[in-house]
């Protein structure tokens, strides 16, 4: 049988954007998921610093957010984003991978809400962004409202 | 005595020329396929379609990450394009004068909030930008895009931005 964990593995690979932008999928645990992908310089944002372009970051955490929905123990079905709001903290150092962690702290009948971080490299505790999503969700016993 | 204007094609040619010489610099844009159209001083951006901006195969839609990017970009050339229009415009610089300038140091995302409203299509989007505040310091976007009809809109967000300092 499939698990969750294994078609959430497949959001990286075979999802065309994710395999685009070369995302690789690194920790998957209910509710959690981490993803990461290299630096790329067709991604670079500002020609002036090399530093990627914001949007990059954004498919990152919007994609490690739908995979932490995924992995809720109550996911009963896909799931899309409603809205998701990104605050940049720094710039991610160029030539670092850039990781992006994700947690769904909470699931309604209908709605999953996440928060997720990213940094550069192995410099987890400089934030260089986070985000707080909420995503479309079908509850596996809670039924429909 | 009055001036002659200048012939419109010269005109169009010198804007045309900034404002491609402003998206050509950025990596990103070209990766995604996003390009602008000018009439005025007003812009419209296009994601051009191609099959790497799936985000969801079974349905098909685009991914989500992917419009949020588009309407970062979108907003970003906005500020951009606004300061060198002013520039260009109330300087009276040649296109040739503004081919010598060093490219304008971007507006840096402070934060930026989209908000889906409908499936991205397997098709080519469009958005426009508008800035709402602009000050010294910071700049209030707001972004709408949308496919095949105008009124229905795929995503809109809003997002503030560091301004890059007037004196370096």
């Amino acid at each position: 049988m499939t698990s969750p964990s294994d078609i959430a593995q497949q959001f990286a690979t075979f999802l065309p954007h994710c395999k685009a932008l070369n995302m690789r999928m690194d920790m998957l645990e209910p509710s959690q998921a981490i993803m990461s992908m290299p630096y790329d310089k067709r991604l670079i944002g500002d020609p002036e610093t090399g530093v990627i372009h914001g949007g990059a970051v954004s498919a990152l955490m919007d994609t490690c957010g739908g995979a932490s929905v995924f992995m809720h123990p109550e996911n009963a079905g896909a799931s899309v984003t409603l809205d998701l709001r990104i605050d940049y903290m720094r710039p991610a150092k160029p030539g670092e991978r850039i990781y992006a962690e994700s947690y769904c702290f909470h699931a309604t009948r209908t709605v999953a809400f996440v928060r997720v971080t990213a940094w550069a490299g192995d410099k987890k505790d400089e934030m260089v962004a986070t985000a707080t999503g909420a995503f479309s969700f079908k509850h596996k016993t809670k039924g429909r409202a | 005595m009055r001036k002659k204007p200048e012939p419109m094609q010269v005109i169009k040619e010198r804007r045309d020329g900034a404002l491609l010489r402003l998206v050509e610099a950025i990596p990103y844009i070209n990766f995604m396929g996003i390009t602008f159209q000018r009439r005025g001083d007003e812009l419209t951006a296009t994601m051009n379609y191609t099959d790497m901006l799936i985000g969801n195969p079974a349905l098909p839609a685009i991914h989500g990450g992917a419009t949020a990017a588009f309407l970062e970009t979108a907003a970003i050339i906005e500020l951009a394009w606004a300061d060198i229009w002013a520039k260009m415009e109330m300087e009276r610089l040649s296109g040739a004068e503004i081919a010598a300038l060093p490219l304008p140091k971007l507006p840096k995302t402070i934060d930026f909030t989209t908000d889906y409203l409908s499936i991205g299509h397997p098709r080519d989007v469009y958005a426009r930008a508008r800035i709402n505040r602009s000050g010294r310091r910071y700049a209030s976007v707001h972004v709408e895009a949308w496919q095949d009809n105008r009124s229905k809109l795929v995503a809109q967000a809003t997002g503030h931005f560091l301004m890059p300092s007037k004196n370096g």
